[in-house]
Parts: C-alpha cells; sequence; structure tokens
C-alpha cells in the first residue's frame, strides 16, 4: 500500500513515467550492444542519460502535439508514443520499420503520434516546428509544438531566426535546448556565447528557464508551465534542460574529450532513473518491487522487439522507387 | 470568359481564386503584405513587385508578412504544410534559396521517402528568377536545374500569363513540394486568361509553334525569343517547331522525342548556365532516346559560364536572344 503521493502525479500516472524512461534506457544500452555486435547499420546517437527531458516535457503532450527531433531522437520518439517494435525494425533498416526502413535512426518519423521526425540536419527542425504551431494557430485547436535542439545547434541559424519568428508570430512553439555538455566532441562552454540560454530567450522577447534535467519533476514543472503557456495563445518558450549523455556522441565514439571519470560519475551520481525511483520509494508511493517488475517488463518488450526486428524482411527491392512523390 | 490579363496579374488571380476556394491557403513572405507594424499604409506593397496587392485585404491574417529570414518561414511553411495546411510561401527571388536550401532540399522534398510514404506536404514557393532587370548577380540568376535534379521536388517555369494561371493553381492543388519559378521579365506580358479557375497538370509541354525542320525546346522567357526566331526563320525556309517545357520536374520528354522523331534536328534554349543545366539534361535524354532520329549534332543555346552582369551591354550578351537561337538553328539545318 503506498502513501498519498506529494508528487504532482498520482501512483499511476508516476509509474507510467517510470515505463517511458526504463524503455528509453533499455532500448538505448540494447541499441549500444547491438551496435557494437555490428548487428546495426549506419550512424546511431543514443539518448541514454537525458530520459527525464523527454519523459518530463512529453507528459503534457497529446499525440495531436507536434514535435521535431534531433539526431539524438530515440527517446523522444518513445516518449511521444512511437511504436517501439516499429522503430527497433526502422533502426535494422527493414521493411517492417515505422519509415519502411527508408529513414533510419536519424529519420524516425510518426506523423500519427505527432512526431515530424528526428533529423540529420541539426537546428533544422526549428522552423518546422514553427509551421507546426502556425498551423495548429489557424486551426484553433489549442495544439503546441516542440522543438528539440542541442547545445551545438542552438547556436544555428534556423534556431536563431526561429526564436525571433515564433515571437513575432506569437507561435504555440516551445523551443528546448537540451544541453549534454558537447556539440560532438566540442563543449558548449566554449562554443555558446552567452552564460545562460536563458539570456538567449530574453534576447528574442519570451520567457526563459533553465532546469536540473536529470530530475524528472523539475523538468515536467518547467514544460507543464510552458506548454500551459502556448496552448493558452501566451506564446513561446525557451527552456533549457542541463543534462549529460552516458555514450559518445555516435557508436563508436571513444570520447576522449571527457574528463577521466565523467560518465562513471554521470551513471553513479546523475542518473535520471534512480534518482526518480529514489524519489518515490523513499515517499512511499511506490515500491521497489513494482519498479523492477516495470523492469522485466521492458526488458521483455525490448528483447521481443529486437528479434522480431532481426527476423524481419529488409524492404522490397521496388521500395527504392516508391514514395518520392505523392504523384508524379 | 478569357481577357488580356499580365502574368504578374494572372498570378494574384490564380492566388486570389485558391485562397477563396480553400481556407487551408496561406500566403507568407517578406513584404507580401508589405507594411505590417509600420506607421502608414498596412498594405502598402503587395509583393515587392506587386503581384499580391490587393489580397490582405480580402484574406487579411492568411497573408503573412515575414521578418526578413528566409531558413524560418520558408521552414514554417514547410512545416505547415505537413500539418494540413496548403502555404504558398515567396521568397521573392530565387537568388536568396542559398540561405534556406536545406529547408527545401533536405526537409520538404525528402519527408515522403524518409518517412515511408506517410508525409504529405503541399508547399509552393514561388520566387522570382531571370535577367534582364539590370539586377546584377544576387538578383538575376536561373536556378531552375538545381532544384529539378532533387528528387521529391515538381518545378515549373511558365512562358505566359495563361500558363502562369493554370499552373500556379495547379501547383497548390498539388500534393508534393513545387517550385515556382516566375521569370520577372515576364510580369508585363500578356495573354488571354480565362476569368475561372483552371488547372495545367505538370509534364504536359505545349507546343508553342508547329513546325517541321528543327525542334527548338524551351522554357520560361525563352519560349518568346524561340519564337521571335522561328518568325524569323520561316522568311529563310526554316521551319521550327518551338516546345514550351512548361515544368522540368517531371518534365514531358514524350512530346520532345516526338517532335525530334519527326525533324531530325534538335537546338535547346535555356537561359541557365549550360553545364548540368536543362538543355544538357534534354540533350542527353534525346541522344539517348532519339539517337537514330537525329540527322545533326544537337545545339544548345544557354547563358555562359558566368554569373549574371550588372553592366548593360554585358548583361545584354548574357542573356540568350532570338539572334544567338536562329544561328544555332541553322547550324543545325545545314
Amino acid at each position: 500500500m503506498g502513501s498519498a503521493s506529494p508528487f504532482p502525479l498520482n501512483k499511476e500516472e508516476l509509474l507510467k513515467v517510470y515505463r517511458t524512461m526504463r524503455s528509453i534506457r533499455e532500448f538505448e544500452e540494447r541499441v549500444h550492444l547491438e551496435f557494437a555486435k555490428g548487428g546495426i547499420p549506419g550512424f546511431v546517437h543514443l539518448y541514454a542519460g537525458e530520459e527525464a527531458n523527454a519523459a518530463g516535457i512529453m507528459y503534457h503532450l497529446t499525440s495531436d502535439d507536434r514535435i521535431a527531433s534531433t539526431h539524438r531522437g530515440h527517446g523522444h520518439c518513445i516518449a511521444k508514443g512511437v511504436d517501439i517494435h516499429g522503430m527497433m525494425a526502422e533502426i535494422y533498416g527493414k521493411g517492417t520499420g515505422v519509415c519502411a526502413g527508408k529513414g533510419g535512426s536519424m529519420h524516425i518519423a510518426d506523423l500519427d503520434t505527432g512526431m515530424m521526425g528526428a533529423n540529420g540536419i541539426l537546428g533544422a527542425g526549428a522552423p518546422l516546428v514553427c509551421g507546426a504551431a502556425l498551423a495548429a494557430k489557424f486551426k484553433g485547436d489549442k495544439g503546441v509544438a516542440i522543438s528539440f535542439v542541442g547545445d551545438g545547434a542552438s547556436n544555428q541559424g534556423t534556431m536563431l531566426e526561429s526564436l525571433n519568428l515564433a515571437t513575432v508570430w506569437n507561435l504555440p512553439a516551445i523551443f528546448v535546448v537540451e544541453n549534454n555538455g558537447y556539440a560532438e566532441s566540442t563543449s558548449a562552454e566554449w562554443a555558446v556565447s552567452c552564460d545562460s540560454y536563458v539570456d538567449r530567450a530574453a534576447g528574442f522577447g519570451m520567457p526563459g528557464v533553465s532546469v536540473d534535467g536529470f530530475d524528472f519533476f523539475a523538468v515536467y514543472e518547467a514544460a507543464g508551465e510552458a506548454v500551459k503557456r502556448a496552448r493558452n495563445g501566451g506564446g513561446p518558450s525557451l527552456m533549457e534542460c542541463r543534462t549529460g549523455r552516458f555514450f559518445g556522441h555516435f557508436e563508436g565514439d571513444a570520447q576522449t574529450y571527457r574528463a577521466d571519470n565523467e560518465v562513471d560519475q554521470l551513471r553513479t551520481e546523475n542518473d535520471c532513473i534512480k534518482i526518480i525511483s529514489k524519489k518515490v520509494t523513499d515517499a512511499g508511493v511506490i515500491e521497489q518491487g513494482e519498479l523492477d517488475a516495470i523492469d522485466k517488463e521492458v526488458l521483455a518488450l525490448i528483447d521481443d522487439a529486437v528479434e522480431k526486428a532481426v527476423a524481419a524482411p529488409p524492404p522490397a527491392p521496388a521500395e527504392l522507387h516508391t514514395d518520392v512523390y505523392v504523384s508524379y | 470568359m478569357a481577357r488580356m490579363l499580365s502574368f504578374k496579374d494572372a498570378i494574384n488571380e490564380a492566388l486570389d481564386q485558391e485562397m477563396a476556394r480553400d481556407e487551408s491557403v496561406i500566403v507568407m513572405g517578406e513584404d507580401v503584405v508589405g507594411g505590417t507594424g509600420s506607421p502608414g499604409e498596412d498594405d502598402a506593397w503587395g509583393g515587392v513587385l506587386g503581384v499580391t496587392k490587393g489580397l490582405y485585404a480580402k484574406y487579411g491574417e492568411r497573408m503573412m508578412d515575414t521578418p526578413l529570414s528566409e531558413s524560418a518561414y520558408v521552414g514554417a511553411a514547410i512545416g505547415a504544410a505537413t500539418c494540413g495546411m496548403r502555404p504558398v510561401a515567396e521568397l521573392m527571388f530565387v537568388d536568396f534559396f542559398g540561405v534556406c536550401m536545406d529547408q527545401i532540399y533536405n526537409q520538404a522534398a525528402k519527408f515522403r521517402y524518409m518517412f515511408g510514404g506517410k508525409a504529405e506536404t503541399p508547399v509552393v514557393i514561388r520566387c522570382m528568377v531571370g535577367a534582364g532587370f539590370r539586377a546584377a548577380a544576387h538578383h538575376s540568376q536561373m536556378l531552375t536545374s538545381v532544384f529539378t535534379h532533387i528528387p521529391g521536388l515538381k518545378v515549373v517555369l511558365p512562358s505566359n500569363a495563361y500558363d502562369a494561371k493554370g499552373l500556379l493553381i495547379q501547383a497548390i492543388r498539388d500534393n508534393d513540394p513545387v517550385i515556382f519559378c516566375e521569370h520577372k521579365m515576364l510580369y508585363g506580358t500578356e495573354a488571354d486568361v480565362p476569368d475561372e479557375a483552371y488547372t495545367i497538370p505538370f509534364a504536359e509541354a505545349a507546343i508553342a509553334r508547329e513546325g517541321s525542320d528543327v525542334t527548338v525546346v524551351s522554357l520560361g522567357a525563352m519560349v518568346g525569343k524561340s519564337l521571335e526566331a522561328a518568325d524569323a526563320l520561316a522568311k529563310d525556309g526554316i521551319s521550327c517547331e518551338v516546345i514550351d517545357l512548361r515544368t522540368t520536374s517531371p518534365m514531358d520528354e514524350d512530346t520532345v522525342y516526338e517532335s525530334v522523331e519527326k525533324t531530325g534536328r534538335l537546338v535547346v534554349v535555356d537561359e541557365s548556365h549550360p553545364r548540368c543545366s536543362i538543355a544538357s539534361d534534354v540533350s542527353s535524354l534525346v541522344a539517348q532516346n532519339c539517337f537514330s532520329s537525329l540527322k545533326a549534332k544537337i545545339e544548345m543555346v544557354n547563358a555562359p559560364h558566368v554569373p549574371p552582369p550588372f553592366a548593360a551591354n554585358l548583361e545584354d550578351m548574357f542573356i540568350p536572344d532570338a539572334g544567338k537561337i536562329s544561328e544555332a538553328v541553322q547550324a543545325v539545318a545545314a
């Protein structure tokens, strides 16, 4: 029997959040292993360590709300509700993939769940999100659109132009900077000209907030305010999530640019899943056994997704030529 | 009922009729209204050359001025297109594509393929192309072939007011991204244009003049110059068949092949630079598909491989004219 929740979410909701975060972690840890074994082609960029951001922000969205993701997009997909089997098959380049095997890790998209795509071009999602927000405004459906960029792409012209446009057009858009400290190997400390992203928000005439991206509740609360403001016609916001990635920029990155014990320290002291687990169990809202049960279910789900992805056929050869145009 | 209408007014009428028909059609761009937020007239410009003048009064917030920010608003048009809108983004001059090309060739063009056929991006990007305005290297290019190269884009270049209206309405109703190129030297030219809305399908070339000796394939402002050359050549007893491609992606290859099979001689006239141009593309296709019909080598008439110059005498030399077209025709007809 759990106590009444001192958190903004009840027990059932917290279990849902935990399942989302654990699903992302398990997915990414497994892709890491399978990539190392040589089963996954191309480039993959893993989100492990940053789960609290995707889960905390997406919790406020419905499938009618749109997001545009980054090259590091698996976590955003899972939190937005994209089918895990379809995602895994896509990463393996299979015909059963969510994009029929023609997108891959860097282009996973599922418009039915409002996921406008991971993106191989950094910062490219920000203008697209302005368009999604504009469409929501014209339709008057109270929809919001969220653009994710890393600290690296936060410096792109597309991002900065979009901040300006969103304010000028008073769009229901939110710009999330997931600052994991590195643009590939280049430090954000060095490459970002301002001390805080909040300063940039002020420069573009919108509210800005910087949150501890390892703390689900901090992200959840800040995102909630931004989403509410956008839905109510209050315009765009900028949100920085200070976070860290457990893996390299891409799989195969030796990460020699990082401090010797940096990743170990992240995993022991700043693991967002450990942090939320401790909070909810310490408060007596959820028992460890309940979390362990979710872990088991998620593990089985990811096992099954990998097994089915491996067994699935590649796209039919004729698919090379399909779906370039609606009609031509 | 048809009446004489300028190319510019035909574009305006196409936008007007489509905005009236379909509420999801919105227009955005720098100065498409002209004057938003300024102390003077709201609808001061209606586009830098007045093409969208008057639409703001009818459609209000669906006519949207933008900050000077091509990446953001062209991208926004593309994003809105994936969310059920039919945006027409005006880029002003094609030369400005350089600052927002990623949104066009990596995003709009590829969504459908990358996303396994699940995305539709019904966006139109209007832009002015071509030389002759003494506007120099950053406002005079003919970049049609750049877009034609990219899978996922459709590319339109009308030669007259009638086609401009029908092709623009088709572009707005089309469910793929369309680059709609308007030659700025044609804005003042007039044609019989029906009052009512009508469409011209893509990949249907027009035979602008029938003939039997030499096939002249052209597009945009080059159609008029090819017809001028054909008139002069007729007096010398050379009969030219002038084909107006109208769209370069998709392109009506069959009409070109049928004509070459009849005449056995081909001149391609294209205002872009010669390398990797529409002219070289058509030449290559004809060489591959009609080789046995050819009675002479193929001639291309292009702008030279230099940026558009400013000085009037140089720009006049830069643009293909009827004289150069006639020389090319005479060379293959000999």
